[in-house]
């Protein structure tokens, strides 16, 4: 069974932005090795021809009456914005120096 | 005087209907005693002393004008803090929503207001809702009323903790892996978690959304099942919510308290005992399957193999939707933004935010999640959990073709002390043992007190599993259990509690 280094840890930290301490990534690694290592035993299970469940009650194409609804407002959308200007989200720069 | 706090929330209501005591007395007694106990607990993270009096004035108003209550009017109910209110913070626990104040109110919320039922606040739990004890929420630890160096289960151990130190007379919980049973279990309390789709989602902060469901908590059966049939029903709000009419939870309550069951098969889960299950724990369990009999049920023991896979399915399932669902907490439209000084961009300060945001816990989950789905190892471990929900449930319905419930332990220890696990996710995932099945089927189940433990006299849980949209079953056994355990300890087993000391 593939194992969780601490590099792989730090890419997995990376890919989910989660900005980790050096020593809270050695702490982190070591308990997600251990617990990816007992979660490997669902393939203990002989499964080939078993439907996969994504969803515990199978329901399908679930819509709502088309009726005019009101939705939030703007103002309370943008109440509780870390940074809010002109009515709309502020958020720092998308791009990356090297863009 | 009668300490209103001690009685029922169906006293509770009797009595502000009848005009005994005022909404408004019912629920300053409980402000009180949140005041005199809870700076030990520590149930809530926010009391909305204002709002609950405001609350009741309105019920104490509506008799006064002679306008029918609803069945729970007047009675103090305790919300836990992963549903959104309006008009109070949502923090989920994590120091990513401090001080969040949503735009709007939850399903559950509203249904709570409009029958006259008075939120005190918001109940702590573990970060958006992961854990087994309520030690990972952000705001520090809940406290076990029986054992104050003992955790009051979780994730809900802040609306168990709630119940059992009679500071509200109702709660509500989410179980996602056993987070409304389990803390049930270890304080001596009743929860219940819903069929899937039983209870709207809606303004519920997402954890692992195909597992998820609130429910009812209460001191007593008859309690959790009208709490039950305020908060149940079709939402259009939630698309996974289920448009069929909610199981007649209270006629079950009702009929189960006359403490017959003939004719009821209960079959007893065979791989939920032997090794890792305390002593006690089994030991209540087999009194409580005993009590079952004598009261006219037929018990058969069953067999679900593929159970014991559930808790390993469970931890590729849940972290893979974690990882996903909590995406969205990335600084840009509320809670907590780290480091945007200027130079940084956004990238940068969504991961500065998301790692001082986010506890141990959660991070574990979001890079484990984030692992399970990577390329390369998605069919061999979320893909193949999923055919394990698969067997899971075809267990249950093969169960259930030859018995009506089944029952199990709740959690395979009592209440574990404060700090013993956790630092160790895997011994603390154990708690949720055999409580998981029930959320990967997606079926009805509950926790209800049988007893406590020889070796440490703190409350032991029977789990009691219905098929799905059967949730009345666990209400006509729980109340029968109920009804056949006060007669023989000659009151409820909270009673036996030691009282807890009174801040003047």
């Amino acid at each position: 069974m593939p194992t969780i280094s601490r590099e792989e840890a730090a890419h997995l930290a990376r890919l989910a932005r989660l900005e980790l301490a050096p020593d809270e990534l050695d702490h982190l690694a070591g308990q997600l090795d251990a617990i990816a290592g007992y979660v490997a035993r669902v393939s203990e299970v002989a499964a080939e021809d078993i439907p996969p469940t994504s969803h515990p009650l199978p329901l399908t194409n679930v819509f709502r009456d088309d009726e005019l609804k009101p939705g939030l407002e703007a103002q309370a959308g943008l109440a509780a914005a870390p940074e809010a200007e002109d009515g709309r989200f502020r958020v720092p720069r998308i791009l990356g120096e090297e863009a | 005087m009668t300490d209103l706090t001690r009685l029922t929330a169906a006293e509770l209501a009797a009595t502000v209907a009848s005009g005994e005591s005022s909404a408004v007395e019912v629920t300053q007694a409980h402000l009180d005693r949140i005041a005199a106990v809870d700076t030990a607990v520590h149930a809530f993270l926010h009391v909305e002393a204002d709002g609950a009096l405001a609350a009741a004035k309105a019920v104490d108003e509506r008799r006064a004008r002679g306008e029918p209550l609803s069945p729970l009017a007047g009675v103090p109910l305790a919300l836990k803090d992963v549903f959104t209110t309006a008009d109070m913070p949502t923090t989920c626990g994590s120091k990513i929503l401090d001080g969040w104040r949503p735009p709007y109110d939850a399903t559950v919320t509203r249904l709570l207001r409009e029958a006259g039922i008075v939120i005190l606040g918001k109940t702590n739990l573990d970060e958006f809702a992961m854990g087994s004890s309520t030690e990972n929420s952000a705001f520090g630890p809940t406290h076990n009323p029986w054992d104050l160096g003992r955790i009051p289960g979780g994730s809900g151990g802040g609306s168990s903790a709630a119940l059992a130190s009679y500071q509200a007379a109702l709660a509500i919980g989410t179980d996602t892996g056993g987070s409304i049973r389990q803390p049930a279990a270890v304080t001596g309390t009743v929860g219940v978690k819903p069929t899937y789709g039983g209870v709207s989602r809606y303004g519920l902060v997402a954890c692992a959304s195909s597992l998820d469901q609130g429910g009812p908590c209460a001191r007593t059966v008859l309690d959790a099942a009208l709490l039950h049939e305020v908060i149940a029903g079709h939402d259009p709000m939630d698309a996974t919510s289920i448009d069929r009419p909610v199981p007649a939870v209270v006629a079950a309550a009702r009929r189960g308290a006359g403490g017959d069951l003939a004719g009821l098969r209960i079959g007893i889960v065979r791989e939920f005992a032997g090794e890792g299950y305390q002593a006690g724990v089994l030991a209540r369990f087999r009194g409580a399957v005993e009590l079952l009999d004598e009261l006219g049920a037929e018990v058969a023991e069953v067999s679900c193999p593929s159970f014991t896979y559930g808790l390993p399915a469970y931890y590729l399932i849940l972290p893979s939707e974690v990882s996903s669902n909590l995406a969205r907490f990335d600084g840009m439209r509320y809670g907590l933004r780290v480091g945007d000084e200027g130079a940084r961009s956004a990238e940068e300060v969504m991961s500065l935010t998301r790692g001082k945001g986010f506890g141990a816990e959660a991070k574990r989950r979001i890079m484990l999640g984030t692992y399970a789905l990577s390329s390369g190892y998605y069919e061999a471990y979320y893909g193949q959990a999923q055919k394990v929900r698969t067997l899971i449930s075809r267990d249950f319905e093969r169960a259930f073709q030859t018995v009506d419930v089944l029952v199990s332990p709740t959690t395979p220890t009592t209440a574990f002390p404060i700090g013993e696990r956790a630092d160790d996710p895997l011994a603390m995932y154990m708690a949720d043992l055999c409580t998981i099945p029930s959320n990967l089927a997606g079926n009805a189940a509950a926790s209800f007190p049988c007893g406590l433990a020889d070796e440490d006299g703190l409350p032991v849980g029977l789990q009691v599993m219905a098929p799905v949209l059967a949730d009345d079953r666990l209400y006509l056994v729980g109340a029968a259990l109920e009804h056949a355990v006060v007669e023989r300890w000659g009151g409820p087993l909270l009673s036996r509690a030691p009282e807890l000391e009174v801040v003047a």
